[in-house]
C-alpha cells in the first residue's frame, strides 16, 4: 500500500470451506486492510493471494461474482425504494430477479411489504437487513463482513448470524473483521489477530474458551509486540 | 559519484555548453531581421522552448501510457517531471510570445491560434499537476493523472484544428512546413543550435527531477516499513 | 452477442437508475434550470441594451449558458455514488466498466438535452431570435456539442469526485479540453442562426463529430483505471 495508510506484511490466511474466520485486531492493525483486500476493494502494491482459487490480481472479476460485502456502509441509494435497489443490483450483475424472488427474500430479512418503502425512510437496521436480503438473492459463496454488528439490534444480530452461518453450512465460508470479541467468539469458529499489518497470532475455537480470548487478545492485541503463537 | 548522477551531471554541462554557443549565434552571429529587427532575436529562445515543450509532453502521454499499463511507479515519476519541466517551456514560451507580440504588433496578448493554443496546452497540464497534488493519495494521483495526460494529448490536435480555423494572425509554421524550413539560411543554423541545447536541457532537467521523485517514492516506502515494525 | 446484451441491460439499469433518483430528488434538474434562466438575464444586464450587438454574440451566449449550465448537472452526476459508498459498490460489481461509463454518460447527455430544450425558447424569446426556423440545424449542432462535452465531463465528474476543492477542479480540467467543442459548436451555430446552411460549417461539423468518436471510444476506456486502484 503506497501512501499514508499502513502496509501489510505478508499474510499467511487460509479459510476451509464451511469456516467462519474471525479477524480481531485493534483499530488501525489492517484488518479492514485485509479484508478489503480479498473483498478485491483494493489492490494489492506488491505480492498477490488467492480468492475463491482465483487469482486477486487477474481474476477480479470471477471473485466478484461469487463474494459479497456487508461493511457499515450500506452501498444503497437513498433515493430509490428497497425494490428499485435490489432491481437495479441484480440487473448490474446480469442477473434477472421476479418480484416473487425480491418479495421472498424481503420476508426472509423482516422486511415484507417493504418493497415500496424509500431508503431514506428506513433505519439502520433496516437498511442492513435489505443488504441481507439483497445477499440472499446473489447467494454468494464467501462473506466478507466489517464490523457488521455496529447499531444494529438484537434481532438484527441474530437475522444477521444466521445468514453467515447457513453460508458457512452449505459449504461457503465468510471473514469477519470486528474489534467485538463476544460477537466474534459466538459467530466464528477460527480466529486471527492482526497486529501492525501482520498476523501476530491465530487459533481455532475448540478448546478456546471466551475468557481465554479475551485474556489472548488482551495479551497479543494491546501488550507488546510477541511474533510467537499458536498457529 | 552513482554513474546515472554522473551521466546526468555530463548531460548539463552539455547543454550548457551548446546554449551558450546558441545564445551567442543568437545574439550576435545572426542577422537582424528584415522587417522585426533586433527584437526578433527572441524567436530563438521562443520556438525552441515551444518545441521542446511538445517533446516534453509527448513524453508525459507515454509514460502515463507505459505507467497504466505495466504499474512501475518509475513510468509516473517520469511522467510528472516531463509535465513539470513541459510547464516550464510553456511558461517561457507564453512569456517570449508576449513580449515579441508586444514589440511587433503593439499588444501583450493576441489571440492568434498559436498563442491561444501555448495557452490551452498550458492550462491542461497545470490542471494535471493540480489534479496529482488533490487526490487522495499518491497512486490515485498517479492513476488520475495518467488518465488526464492521454485525454489531454489525444486532446491536441483536435484543439489544433479548431483554433487554427478560428484564427490566422500568426505567422505560418516557417519551420514544420511541407516544403522544409522556410527560414534564411543565416537564422536557421542558431535556430537549430538552441534547439539541440533546449532539448539537452529538458533531458538534464528530467535525469535530476525523477531521481528526485524516485528519492520520494522510497523515503514512503521506507517510513511504511519501519512504521510498520513498530 | 451475450455480451453484448448484457452491456446494454446495464447501460440501461445505470441510465434508468439516474433518472429515477433525479425526478425523486429533483437536485439537478431544478438547479440547472434556475441558474440557466439566471444567466440569461445576466447576460442581458452585462452587455447592454444595443440589439445588434446582442445578435453578434447570441451565439455564444446561447452555448454559455448551455455549457455553463451542463457543467453543473456534470457536478453532480456522482453525488448519488458518493453517498452510501455506492462507488465501492460499482466496483465490486462483476462485469464490463464500459457500460457503467454509457450509462452515467447517457443520464448526463439526457439531462443536458432536456435544460438545452427550455433555454432555447427562452433564449429566443429574451433576446428576440427566431430560432424554430432552423430547430433541426440547431439540434443536430445542439447534440454534437453536448455528447462531446459530456464524454469527457463524465469521466472527469467520475475523477473529480474524491477530490478536495472538486467545484473548482471540474471546470478546471473540463474547459481547456472541450476547447474544441465551444468553437465547433458557437461557429456553427453562429452560421446557423444568420441564415446559413449547415454546408457551410461542414468542417466543423467534422470536428465535432471527430471529437465525439474520439472520446466515445477513449473515455469508457480509461473509465476502468478512474473507477478501480
Amino acid at each position: 500500500m503506497f501512501g499514508p495508510t499502513l502496509a501489510l506484511d505478508a499474510v499467511d490466511l487460509r479459510v476451509e470451506p464451511g469456516a467462519v474466520v474471525a479477524l480481531l485486531g485493534p483499530n488501525g492493525a489492517g484488518k479492514t486492510t485485509l479484508l478489503r483486500l480479498l473483498a478485491t476493494a483494493i489492490k494489492p502494491s506488491a505480492g498477490g493471494g488467492r480468492v475463491l482459487s482465483e487469482d486477486l490480481l487477474k481474476g477480479r472479476d470471477r471473485i466478484r461474482r461469487r463474494i459479497g460485502m456487508i461493511s457499515h456502509s450500506h452501498h444503497l441509494y437513498d433515493d430509490l425504494t428497497a425494490l428499485e435497489n435490489l432491481q437495479f443490483a441484480a440487473a448490474m450483475r446480469g442477473l434477472r430477479v421476479t418480484r416473487e424472488a425480491i418479495d421472498k427474500a424481503l420476508g426472509e430479512v423482516g422486511l415484507e411489504g417493504q418493497a415500496n418503502g424509500k431508503l431514506r425512510t428506513f433505519s439502520t437496521g433496516m437498511k442492513r437487513r435489505l443488504v441481507i436480503g439483497k445477499m440472499l438473492l446473489f447467494a454468494p459463496e464467501l462473506l466478507f463482513l466489517d464490523e457488521p454488528h455496529n447499531t444494529l439490534d438484537q434481532a438484527a444480530i441474530a437475522l444477521l448470524d444466521g445468514y453467515v452461518a447457513s453460508v458457512a453450512s452449505r459449504g461457503g465460508g465468510a471473514i469477519v473483521a470486528t474489534h467485538n470479541l463476544s460477537r466474534a467468539y459466538a459467530m466464528a469458529d477460527h480466529f486471527v489477530l492482526i497486529r501492525d499489518g501482520a498476523v501476530t497470532w491465530r487459533a481455532p475455537k475448540e478448546g478456546l474458551s471466551a475468557e481465554m480470548l479475551r485474556e489472548l487478545y488482551a495479551r497479543y492485541a494491546e501488550g507488546p509486540e510477541t511474533v510467537e503463537g499458536r498457529s | 559519484m552513482e554513474p546515472r548522477t554522473r551521466f546526468a551531471t555530463t548531460l548539463g554541462a552539455a547543454a550548457a555548453i551548446v546554449l551558450a554557443v546558441g545564445i551567442y549565434l543568437a545574439l550576435v552571429a545572426a542577422p537582424p531581421d528584415a522587417v522585426m529587427g533586433q527584437v526578433q532575436r527572441i524567436m530563438y529562445l521562443h520556438v525552441p522552448s515551444i518545441l521542446t515543450a511538445y517533446v516534453a509532453f509527448f513524453i508525459v502521454f507515454g509514460a502515463s501510457v507505459l505507467y497504466l499499463w505495466k504499474r512501475d511507479l518509475r513510468f509516473d515519476a517520469v511522467a510528472v517531471s516531463s509535465a513539470e519541466i513541459g510547464v516550464l517551456f510553456t511558461g517561457i514560451t507564453l512569456a517570449t510570445g508576449s513580449i515579441w507580440g508586444k514589440s511587433t504588433w503593439g499588444v501583450w496578448w493576441t489571440w492568434d491560434a498559436r498563442l491561444t493554443l501555448t495557452a490551452i496546452l498550458f492550462t491542461i497540464y497545470v490542471g494535471y499537476l493540480m489534479l496529482r497534488s488533490f487526490a487522495e493519495d499518491p497512486q490515485a494521483g498517479a492513476r488520475y493523472g495518467a488518465v488526464l495526460a492521454i485525454l489531454g494529448f489525444l486532446d491536441i490536435p483536435l484543439n489544433h484544428f479548431a483554433v487554427y480555423w478560428w484564427r490566422t494572425l500568426h505567422q505560418p509554421s516557417s519551420l514544420l512546413r511541407p516544403g522544409g524550413p522556410s527560414v534564411a539560411r543565416s537564422m536557421l543554423v542558431p535556430l537549430l543550435v538552441n534547439m539541440l541545447g533546449m532539448v539537452l536541457l529538458y533531458t538534464y532537467f528530467l535525469l535530476r527531477r525523477v531521481q528526485l521523485e524516485r528519492g520520494r517514492h522510497r523515503i514512503l516506502e521506507g517510513r511504511l516499513k519501519r512504521g510498520r515494525r513498530g | 452477442m451475450r455480451a453484448i446484451e448484457e452491456v446494454v441491460r446495464r447501460t440501461w439499469a445505470m441510465t434508468r437508475k439516474d433518472v429515477t433518483v433525479e425526478l425523486r430528488a429533483r437536485e439537478r434538474v431544478n438547479a440547472m434550470l434556475f441558474f440557466a434562466a439566471l444567466v440569461l438575464f445576466i447576460f442581458n444586464f452585462a452587455l447592454g441594451p444595443d440589439r445588434e450587438k446582442l445578435r453578434e454574440v447570441a451565439p455564444g451566449l446561447l452555448w454559455l449558458a448551455f455549457l455553463f449550465t451542463g457543467m453543473l448537472g456534470l457536478a453532480r452526476s456522482f453525488q448519488a455514488e458518493r453517498e452510501n459508498d455506492c462507488f465501492e459498490e460499482l466496483l465490486l460489481t462483476p462485469g464490463d466498466r464500459e457500460s457503467i461509463y454509457f450509462g452515467k454518460l447517457a443520464g448526463n447527455v439526457l439531462f443536458m438535452l432536456m435544460a438545452e430544450a427550455l433555454i432555447l425558447p427562452l433564449f429566443g424569446i429574451l433576446y428576440n431570435l427566431d430560432v424554430w426556423g432552423a430547430l433541426p440545424s440547431l439540434a443536430l449542432v445542439a447534440m454534437l456539442g453536448t455528447v462531446g462535452f459530456s464524454t469527457i465531463g463524465t469521466l472527469l465528474a467520475a475523477m473529480t469526485a474524491h477530490l478536495r476543492a472538486r467545484e473548482v477542479m471540474l471546470p478546471l480540467l473540463l474547459f481547456p479540453l472541450t476547447v474544441p467543442v465551444i468553437l465547433g459548436s458557437v461557429r456553427a451555430t453562429e452560421a446557423i442562426l444568420s441564415g446559413g446552411s449547415l454546408g457551410e460549417v461542414s468542417n466543423w461539423l467534422k470536428l465535432l463529430a471527430g471529437f465525439d468518436v474520439i472520446f466515445l471510444v477513449a473515455c469508457p476506456l480509461a473509465f476502468e483505471f478512474v473507477l478501480e486502484e
